[in-house]
């Protein structure tokens, strides 16, 4: 029970976030009109993506330093459930687009970017498989999951912001906390961010946990 | 310092008793070339300005991956090891860097020249462009250097080297294009300051970051 509490948590919020998606009430925009509900998914989504990615990064860094080879699946459990995460986020925004800038994948840098993110994660993954060695495995792919991270950063954090985009508070668009959302929709939306992380964190500890059984059973 | 300069002086040694990067690369430049002259010049006489830019560059980015793959596979494990005991792997890979980026600056100034004998100058403000040529050489040989010793490290070097080394320099590409193409329209600098200042910042930070990670890779 001690170790639950935050699982339960997530549950709860995101039964929450559910109900309140679909059946809240949400206030009338021009162009968005009801599709607002989609901010309690599509964003705590990516919020979720990057928090993921900063804990894989995090823990490759670890690995770097200790050569503990837990660390390396921490590492790599957490890439894959961000990559789950950056499709979902992907697929979200395209039903988005697709009712309101009338085009699921339109021109934007932002998609871009994601795009970028999705296929240097999938590198990641081919480069793992390429390893026999554990030790060597893990020492590269932290290495590559480091400088690829540092190398996407810029590209979802920057560029957007200098180049016109699409979405909202890049290239001159106000930010969506500015007009957009009213203290309903936020009661919603940061417990939906905090319901999605949290997901994301239990579905990585199973498959770590996973992991770790299965090792020790080669082991034995 | 003293060891940086001895390791360049023995790259830049080993480059010219084989010749082969630099005759290499530049006979795949010369036939690539000639391939889009046959293509887009004899057919059709008839090249826009943006896949005249986008084709050099496409041009480019192939032969530096294939002329930077071969900085870590063409010297056997037994050298490695020795050079190992020798230098500290931070000297190592900054030798590698500068004298990655070296080779890359001539060879892409002499496919520019080939290319515009070949495919007309459609370029009016010819400095700028030059400069962007040279920053483009800076970034891709950054962030190739550090790929190629993690991808020579796997079997599969070459499919890797390309598969990790894409995305990560798509947004450097992204930028280059952008900033080449403002200097084929005959743009003032005053435009591109934004595009210059971004490339040496993803420059420093590749730099930086293999600077720090490099020393993991050389332990394998």
């Amino acid at each position: 029970m001690r170790q639950s509490w935050w699982k339960i948590l997530s549950v709860v919020l995101l039964l929450y976030t559910l109900i309140q998606g679909l059946v809240g009430t949400i206030p009338r925009q021009p162009v968005l009109n009801e599709t607002l509900r989609n901010v309690y998914f599509h964003v705590p989504l990516w919020f979720g993506m990057m928090t993921l990615m900063v804990a894989s990064v995090w823990f490759g860094i670890k690995y770097l330093r200790g050569g503990n080879i837990q660390d390396d699946e921490y590492s790599s459990e957490f890439a894959n459930t961000a990559i789950l995460y950056g499709a979902l986020g992907f697929l979200t925004g395209a039903i988005w687009g697709n009712y309101t800038w009338g085009d699921p994948i339109p021109k934007d840098p932002k998609i871009i970017a994601v795009e970028v993110g999705l296929l240097i994660y999938s590198a990641y993954f081919v480069l793992r498989s390429s390893f026999e060695d554990e030790q060597k495995r893990g020492r590269l792919s932290a290495v590559y999951n480091i400088f690829a991270f540092a190398a996407f950063m810029p590209l979802v954090w920057i560029l957007p912001r200098l180049t016109d985009s699409l979405h909202p508070g890049n290239g001159g668009n106000p930010a969506f906390g500015k007009y957009d959302m009213d203290n309903r929709v936020r009661m919603v939306f940061y417990p939906a961010i905090i319901g999605w992380t949290l997901l994301g964190v239990w579905m990585t500890s199973l498959r770590i946990r996973l992991r770790a059984i299965q090792r020790l059973k080669a082991e034995q | 310092m003293q060891e940086i300069k001895a390791l360049i002086e023995k790259e830049i040694r080993l480059e010219w008793r084989q010749k082969y990067a630099l005759n290499g690369m530049l006979l795949y430049i010369i036939s690539t070339v000639f391939v889009c002259y046959m293509s887009f010049k004899l057919k059709v006489d008839n090249i826009e300005p943006i896949t005249w830019n986008t084709l050099f560059w496409i041009i480019l980015l192939f032969a530096a991956v294939n002329s930077i793959t071969k900085s870590f596979t063409q010297e056997g494990a037994g050298r490695q090891l020795y050079y190992y005991t020798l230098a500290s792997p931070q000297s190592i890979i900054i030798s590698k860097i500068i004298y990655n980026t070296l080779l890359m600056v001539v060879l892409s100034l002499l496919g520019f020249l080939i290319y515009i004998i070949m495919m007309g100058n459609p370029v009016m403000n010819i400095p700028m462009y030059l400069v962007s040529i040279v920053l483009g050489a800076i970034g891709f040989s950054t962030t190739l250097t550090m790929v190629a010793g993690i991808a020579s490290k796997a079997e599969n070097t070459s499919t890797l080297m390309a598969i990790l080394s894409f995305p990560i320099i798509l947004p450097m590409l992204m930028m280059i294009t952008k900033l080449s193409k403002s200097a084929m329209d005959g743009l003032d600098w005053s435009t591109s300051y934004d595009e210059i200042a971004i490339l040496l910042a993803i420059d420093a930070i590749v730099l930086s970051i293999s600077y720090l990670l490099f020393p993991y890779l050389w332990r394998s």
